[in-house]
């Protein structure tokens, strides 16, 4: 891979060969699949009583002693191969795509948004959700409005699930009067959490937003919900995993957020306060600042944000028009290597600096673990840090070249100098190029070309 | 107060096997009867093990002239072992001081590959392929011996990968245990050079290595026993009647360009627990075995600034296993007066005419036949005298 003649054209070329659905994904249980295996999930925890889930009403009858642990055991084995069985197989698509698809760059803007709208699967209820949430919400929508793509996933049942929303009922909503009046044991109420996080990590940013900002778009989105938890009355059902709104679980009355009222409107509330949050200034600037920090360096030159941010707010909110900005800014090309890889990106590129190992991507799936960086279990809707401070540590570089040490051996023998010329054209030092060519075996070579300063940037 | 949870933990996913062990192509083993009895085993010793200090000649004062203090082991590793008249071995080869004294061990001295540059990746790959130059020819000479064998199971390489040697048209197999080494020493006194001038990642390594020590972690050598093990399961696959017949280690760690002493004996001490894990594993085998050791150049006499020696030409092969006409330094001594180059130990003896004089005779085939087939592009005569008859 010789340096593109005209790495800009070469960059924004890319969203024209960007298959937002490619075959790799079509075989994958989507969203919808997912949700039905958790609600499985939770009956089996209910039958063998593990969780302190309570019973539902028409639940059969939970089992007891020793029978009941077994069956406990059979399922908690069960549930994890299955976990292991799907994440496996969501991670293995999306290197594949990384990889070997024809557009990494906006493979990279892919990760990017999911790791701006992340979940972590380490919830019962999202183990599963990482892949559909990426695949199904945030892959169609990178190459268009902001806003559609804020919707598409705060609709999707793994943001959902992860920020507690399906759950979540007005207190003045038909359901919660109703819940009152017979002086139900569990009163239904709001959750916030998704609301915050909106506020928090999706948009406007920490210190631009009030409680009364939360309170307000968390009423305006009780009712968005999933269907296939539907044991209330009224509600209306839909299939498993399937956004619904639940009119009969939505506050009436108006919410004022950031500063706007928005009057009632059902499901139209919350999606006219998220559009309207989508275009904001401090939107603009965070969603600048992010990505010129992930694409340029981690802090990122102030001129060179405000110049995204004024381009994406030009454009109401086009995410192309974002892209834009960065990639044609001079600014953006001024510093090579000045990212350290995070173990995602340094894994990607070993494997496509080593396509003769063959590997099956389910030890990458390992090693990704291995390295620090599990695919979308950050634990926290933060995200992953996006800085050097977080990915080069002692430890962590130690790791790193363990793991080349082993994979340059399961390499082969291939001439690790013509390699090294070919992966980093313009980058590779004299100091480098030469302790390659001293390496005392060709694996040796390539393991130091694979945790070289150079190769460990980017 | 230092966490070793970490280490315990990535060491245990190692263990576990679920990182590398997967990835090793079990062999399946024929059970068919092998058309042979005889056992070759092949270790290569990658990045030039230094033959004057492995197998120092005895009479030969140019060798302190030149490389001073380097030219004999300090006195708490030992002394050299006899051999012969003219040469021993290094303390940390006793175990095959041993068999060299009851007949089941012979060196070949002094002797190199075609290759007359000072590469290690081109140099290797001329030791695999028998190519007249580096990457010239794309399968290994044992591989092509293979055909000319009677029916077999496929040789097998003690890796994660098929090393040069074995790569061919002929099947083949590698076989690695779970737990394969972690980052060879050398690796990382490399690593540590390639970092020395990013203050970043000098800092980070320096920390990492400090901790690793700390926590006590086998930062040193290439994990203690390592080579021996795998040795061991070489020789218990060759030891099995129906199983192969022809193994390849891969023991890295000889470019001792650096503090020598005490690197070189930890290599050479692996390598004779290779030797014995070997003679050990293959029981009533050995009687049959002939086993190779050899490496893609030698290193300068003189010593460097560094304690160290740099790359050079000719070294030495090691053989043992019942099958070597044992007890004896094969070869024509050069002598250190004339050095190659001004530099480095002359060559007078050729690794293709010693591995096609070796498998000719282990194996019963016609030399000339062999040097045809397997050792066409760079061919020489086949050595003679080097297996018991």
């Amino acid at each position: 891979m010789a340096a593109p003649a005209d790495p800009q054209g070469w960059l924004l070329g890319q969203f024209d060969q960007f298959d937002p659905r490619p075959a790799v994904l079509s075989g994958l249980p989507g969203g919808a699949a997912m949700t039905l295996q958790y609600r499985q999930n939770l009956a089996a925890l209910r039958r063998v009583g593990i969780g302190g889930l309570p019973r539902q009403p028409g639940d059969p009858e939970p089992l007891k002693g020793p029978e009941a642990e077994a069956e406990a055991n059979r399922y908690q084995q069960e549930r994890r191969q299955a976990f292991r069985q799907a994440y496996g197989a969501q991670v293995q698509a999306r290197l594949a795509m990384a990889i070997s698809g024809p557009a990494p760059f906006a493979e990279r803007l892919v990760h990017f948004w999911a790791n701006h709208f992340a979940i972590s699967t380490d919830k019962l209820a999202t183990a599963t959700m990482g892949g559909p949430l990426e695949f199904e919400a945030i892959r169609p929508g990178i190459t268009g409005r902001f806003g559609s793509l804020l919707l598409a996933v705060v609709r999707h049942p793994g943001m959902m699930f992860y920020l507690d929303q399906a759950q979540s009922i007005g207190p003045g909503s038909l359901l919660a009067q109703a819940a009152r009046r017979r002086n139900a044991p569990r009163q239904p109420g709001l959750n916030e959490n998704l609301a915050r996080e909106i506020l928090e990590l999706h948009t406007l940013g920490a210190g631009h937003y009030t409680q009364a900002d939360v309170g307000g778009l968390a009423r305006a989105l009780t009712g968005w919900s999933i269907g296939g938890f539907v044991r209330r009355p009224l509600g209306v059902p839909a299939p498993d995993g399937e956004f619904v709104f639940q009119p009969n679980w939505h506050e009436p009355g108006s919410v004022t957020v950031a500063g706007k009222t928005y009057a009632q409107g059902g499901a139209a509330q919350a999606e006219a306060i998220l559009n309207d949050l989508a275009t904001h200034p401090r939107t603009a600037q965070r969603l600048a600042e992010k990505l010129a920090r992930h694409l340029v360096a981690d802090v990122p030159p102030p001129a060179l944000v405000a110049r995204m941010a004024q381009a994406y707010l030009a454009s109401g909110g086009d995410l192309m028009a974002l892209y834009r900005a960065v990639v044609n800014a001079p600014e953006a090309w001024a510093q090579p290597l000045a990212k350290f890889k995070t173990p995602w990106d340094w894994t990607v590129s070993v494997a496509r600096a080593l396509p003769k190992t063959n590997m099956p991507d389910l030890r990458l799936v390992l090693m990704l673990a291995e390295l620090g960086q599990p695919v979308w279990r950050p634990g926290s809707p933060a995200g992953w840090p996006d800085d050097t401070a977080r990915w080069a540590a002692p430890d962590a570089l130690m790791r790193r070249v363990e793991v080349a040490g082993r994979l340059a051996g399961l390499a082969g023998g291939g001439d690790p100098r013509g390699l090294a010329a070919k992966l980093l054209p313009g980058t590779l030092s004299a100091a480098t190029s030469a302790a390659i060519a001293r390496a005392e075996s060709p694996a040796e070579g390539t393991a130091l070309l694979l945790v070289c300063p150079e190769f460990l940037r980017r | 107060m230092i966490d070793r949870t970490v280490f315990v933990s990535r060491r245990n996913l190692l263990a576990r096997g679920a990182f590398i062990g997967g990835l090793a192509l079990h062999p399946r083993l024929a059970l068919a009867a092998a058309g042979t009895d005889a056992r070759l085993v092949f270790i290569i010793l990658r990045g030039a093990m230094d033959g004057l200090a492995a197998i120092p000649p005895l009479n030969d004062n140019r060798l302190e002239k030149l490389r001073g203090q380097l030219a004999a082991p300090p006195a708490q590793l030992g002394a050299p072992i006899k051999l012969t008249a003219d040469f021993a071995a290094h303390p940390a080869l006793a175990g095959f001081a041993g068999l060299f004294a009851a007949g089941e061990a012979a060196v070949v001295h002094a002797i190199a590959s075609p290759y007359r540059e000072r590469s290690h990746f081109d140099a290797q790959n001329i030791l695999e392929t028998a190519g007249n130059a580096a990457y010239a020819v794309k399968d290994g000479w044992l591989n092509r011996l293979l055909p000319l064998l009677p029916a077999q199971s496929p040789a097998v390489a003690l890796s994660a990968t098929l090393p040069a040697l074995l790569q061919g048209a002929a099947p083949a197999t590698s076989f690695a245990p779970s737990r394969l080494p972690d980052a060879s020493a050398g690796l990382k006194v490399r690593v540590a050079a390639l970092y020395e001038a990013d203050p970043l990642l000098h800092r980070l390594w320096s920390d990492a290595i400090a901790t690793e020590m700390m926590a006590g972690a086998s930062g040193s050598a290439d994990g203690p026993g390592n080579s021996a093990a795998l040795a061991a399961t070489a020789a218990r696959l060759l030891a099995d009647a129906s199983g192969p017949r022809i193994a390849v280690l891969d023991m890295g760690g000889w470019d001792t360009h650096a503090g020598q002493a005490q690197r070189l004996n930890n290599q050479l001490r692996q390598l004779d627990g290779v030797f014995a894990a070997l003679k050990s594993g293959l029981g009533a085998a050995w009687s049959n075995t002939l086993v190779i050791a050899a490496t893609e150049f030698g290193r300068t006499v003189a010593a460097n600034g560094t304690g160290g020696t740099d790359h050079g030409t000719a070294s030495a092969a090691l053989l043992a296993g019942g099958r070597v006409a044992g007890g004896k330094v094969h070869g024509d001594w050069p002598g250190l007066d004339r050095l190659f180059q001004d530099r480095d130990l002359m060559p007078t003896s050729s690794l293709n005419a010693l591995f096609a004089g070796a498998v000719a005779g282990l194996f019963g085939l016609d030399p000339e036949l062999v040097v045809r087939r397997a050792f066409a592009a760079a061919p020489a005569k086949a050595m003679t005298g080097i297996i018991r008859t």
